[in-house]
């Protein structure tokens, strides 16, 4: 959620459980402006809070002229000094992958994951290769797939120039009430897949301006967002059951949306067992 | 000079007549066009209006269209809001006999708001707003039923709507009893009409596992639930050890509707107002956490041998409160005030081996009974008030997380205790004040992926032997074989017989 707007939007998503306390608001205030003038970032997110058995990984997300591609995330224990994630890549996806146990609040701390590999074709030559990861670089391919994943926006809230440039679309009003009782109308915040896979006459009645992304409905599992209205019934609330922990909140008819992630980081692989 | 005016302003007066000539498509004409377009820019001064002309014309036609589309009335339609907004409108009014009322000494209805200011420097919250209508249910609630003590348990996410669920407890002597539902079950009667009676089965089920009575072990407490402030409460049935034993083995995310039915497998026995009661004694067991001295155990169960675990406690007048660095550093200085739920389910052993009404037997039966191969061993779980530091660590991650609330102020924080098990659970300390609260999907932590129980083995259909053995059928040849066989066997026996005849005619 945008760092400007963080004092009540933080209130809109308390129904899941997860607040933060005055002094981590406030030094979010504080601390993010600084942030946004280091960086040179045109736009600073609180995107949220990944909670380790010994500390907590605050997160913040600084968004360049394009907010889909201009993306550098942050972290920081006690919501004053920030550090840099490094770029989640390829090979430190595949390490991660086998990691499965909770995060536990120091970078460098070292994940050790032994595997056996056959070796040739004969069953008896095994190789024991222990794949060595740490937590900086778990951390930062966790939140670039929560980002991937289930990073949401409204259907208008983001428009897409010829030029391919991404930027918030000024003109976006909100969502009506009948819209937002939808899930078609919102939208992955992340490059588009499933598009090319649609046919002709589905995408007769798309525009190319705005709906460049994937829509929410089409997510397999079906079900694996929960939709509900909030704060006495006048705000959105989606949550994701795939990644528990991210919130959406979007009040029809005013442009205020936003998202945040205050879980454990650990993918709920169990979804199909649990509708 | 005339004329050229008289020209000029013919040319104008031919232009303004194109600028009027109403479109065959539309039916605008474009001066009007203009002359509102002009319009709006003088009322609205916008900044670079060069740059935005073509939008606010854009606009201009728009709103044309509009105010056609506005001579149909619109349908009023009632919003999710202002439904809620009526009902929720009776929290807000304020009995008459209010005054009286507060005279009264202590009332079960607890503090939220102070609760909530704890919890929000904990970074565990509904949001003010929300903890304040919670509030006013909880009035609501209090008001409504005869309640010895009333607690905000915490809320319960799914994935149509959520429950927040209050704690309370009756007072004596006033609980109502439950209907219970399996008892006027009886055996169907064999009819007799029936000449050739299939087979009965001689599977009989294990026997149930009696429930703990209202006001004991798991269902210590009951618990009302509701759907978002203002709505009904719904007081929750009470737990059965065998839902308890179900709701262990499955995972599921609760809908929102208390009637739905749990598809799961192992099934689970009941709907989702079980299941939700069920998981509510889970958490309970495993995360109520008090400081250490706060409570003390009761005194009256004294004359009792020790082989029953303590099920009471009360407040300790003398408690000082813990200092809140020590709350936070180590797990000891914590205990649970709740039960531990056993494996079978309760918080207190049965032995199901022992047939009820065979309890007043004499001595000389009991000892018989002792001497049973198949006697089970009682399980026995960790007496009330066991610090935390005792608890097991699961998947190899350390089952509580502790906090200080706030690293600047230290010296005016509160101590924080995260449950990793439940995730969701929370617990404050702070002096003599305590608060334990769940808020979550009323799930436990799976470690590394939860694999659903196998299903038993087909069972074996008879044992094999020769007499159910299929055979080959006989062919022609070989029936006219054995026939052939038989026929000589006769024959040679009845010469046997003609012979032994004649024998026994020569002996008489």
């Amino acid at each position: 959620m945008d760092s400007n707007s963080l004092y009540y939007s933080l209130e809109l998503v308390a129904g899941s459980g997860s607040t933060l306390n005055v002094e981590r608001r406030t030094a979010l205030q504080t601390s993010l402006v600084i942030l946004k003038k280091n960086y040179k970032f045109h736009r600073v997110l609180f995107w949220g809070k990944i909670l380790g058995l010994k500390e907590d990984y605050f997160i913040a997300q600084g968004r360049g002229e394009d907010e889909l591609q201009d993306k550098k995330n942050l972290y920081s224990f006690n919501c004053m000094d920030w550090f840099l994630l490094p770029p989640a890549t390829e090979s430190m996806k595949e390490k991660v992958s086998k990691i499965k146990s909770r995060f536990i609040g120091d970078p460098s701390f070292v994940y050790e994951h032994i595997e056996i590999r056959r070796q040739g074709e004969r069953d008896d030559a095994t190789e024991e290769v222990v794949i060595k990861v740490n937590e900086e670089s778990r951390l930062a391919v966790t939140v670039h797939q929560i980002d991937d994943e289930v990073s949401v926006v409204p259907r208008g809230a983001f428009v897409k120039s010829p030029h391919g440039l991404v930027q918030m679309n000024r003109s976006f009003g909100g969502l009506s009430h009948s819209e937002a009782g939808k899930l078609d109308n919102f939208l992955h915040f992340s490059e588009a897949k499933n598009l090319k896979k649609k046919s002709i006459l589905e995408m007769g009645d798309l525009n190319p301006a705005i709906d460049f992304l994937d829509v929410l409905s089409d997510d397999i599992p079906k079900g694996s967002w929960s939709l509900q209205l909030e704060c006495a019934s006048k705000v959105f609330v989606l949550r994701s059951l795939l990644w528990l922990g991210l919130s959406f909140y979007h009040v029809p008819m005013t442009p205020q949306h936003g998202y945040v992630y205050i879980g454990d980081g650990i993918k709920n692989l169990d979804l199909p067992f649990m509708l | 000079m005339e004329s050229e005016d008289s020209l000029r302003l013919q040319s104008a007066a031919s232009f303004k007549a194109f600028l009027l000539k109403s479109s065959t498509e539309s039916h605008l004409n474009l001066y009007d066009h203009l002359t509102g377009l002009l319009l709006k820019v003088m009322d609205e001064h916008p900044p670079n209006a060069v740059d935005v002309i073509e939008d606010m014309s854009r606009d201009v036609k728009r709103a044309v269209l509009e105010e056609q589309q506005s001579s149909l009335r619109e349908l009023p339609e009632t919003s999710a809001a202002e439904l809620l907004a009526e009902q929720q409108r009776s929290l807000f009014s304020r009995p008459e006999d209010a005054d009286q009322e507060d005279e009264l000494m202590e009332t079960p209805l607890p503090n939220v708001s102070e609760l909530g200011f704890y919890l929000e420097q904990a970074g565990v919250g509904l949001g003010r707003e929300e903890t304040q209508r919670v509030f006013l249910a909880l009035k609501q609630l209090v008001e409504s039923q005869a309640l010895l003590r009333c607690r905000l348990w915490g809320k319960v996410l799914g994935t149509e709507s959520s429950y927040i669920v209050a704690e309370a407890e009756y007072r004596e002597g006033e609980e109502e009893e439950e209907p219970s539902l399996n008892e006027d079950e009886t055996e169907p009667e064999m009819e007799d009409t029936e000449t050739d009676p299939l087979p009965l089965s001689t599977y009989k089920p294990l026997p149930d596992v009696p429930k703990e009575a209202l006001g004991t072990g798991a269902n210590k407490y009951v618990y009302y639930v509701c759907k978002e402030p203002g709505l009904p409460w719904v007081k929750l049935p009470s737990v059965s050890p065998a839902q308890i034993t179900a709701a262990r083995q499955i995972r599921k995310f609760f809908t929102g509707r208390l009637d739905n039915p749990v598809a799961s497998y192992p099934p689970f026995p009941g709907n989702e107002a079980n299941y939700l009661r069920a998981q509510i004694a889970r958490i309970s067991a495993g995360t109520q956490v008090s400081p250490q001295g706060f409570f003390q155990a009761g005194e009256e169960e004294g004359d009792e041998e020790d082989t029953s675990p303590r099920d009471s406690y009360e407040a300790n007048p003398d408690f000082e409160g813990l200092p809140v660095t020590e709350m936070a550093e180590s797990l000891s200085s914590w205990v649970h005030h709740v039960q531990h739920i056993l494996q079978q389910g309760r918080c207190t052993w049965v032995n199901l081996a022992v047939k009820p009404g065979e309890d007043t037997n004499d001595e000389g039966e009991a000892e018989e009974k002792e001497e049973e191969p198949d006697e089970p061993e009682p399980e026995v779980g960790p007496p009330l008030l066991t610090p935390l530091s005792q608890d097991a660590e699961m998947f190899g991650t350390p089952p509580w997380t502790s906090k200080v609330s706030s690293t600047l102020t230290s010296q005016h924080a509160v101590a924080v205790l995260r449950s990793n098990l439940w995730p969701g659970s929370c617990a404050y300390a702070c002096g003599k004040k305590f608060e334990n609260i769940y808020v979550g999907w009323g799930l436990k932590y799976a470690g590394e992926g939860y694999s659903p129980p196998v299903p038993p083995l087909p069972q074996k259909e008879y044992p094999s032997g020769p007499e159910i053995t299929e055979a080959l059928d006989p062919s022609l040849e070989e029936e006219q074989v054995l026939k052939e066989a038989l026929e000589e066997q006769q024959a040679a026996q009845e010469e046997l017989q003609d012979s032994g005849d004649e024998a026994e005619d020569d002996d008489d």
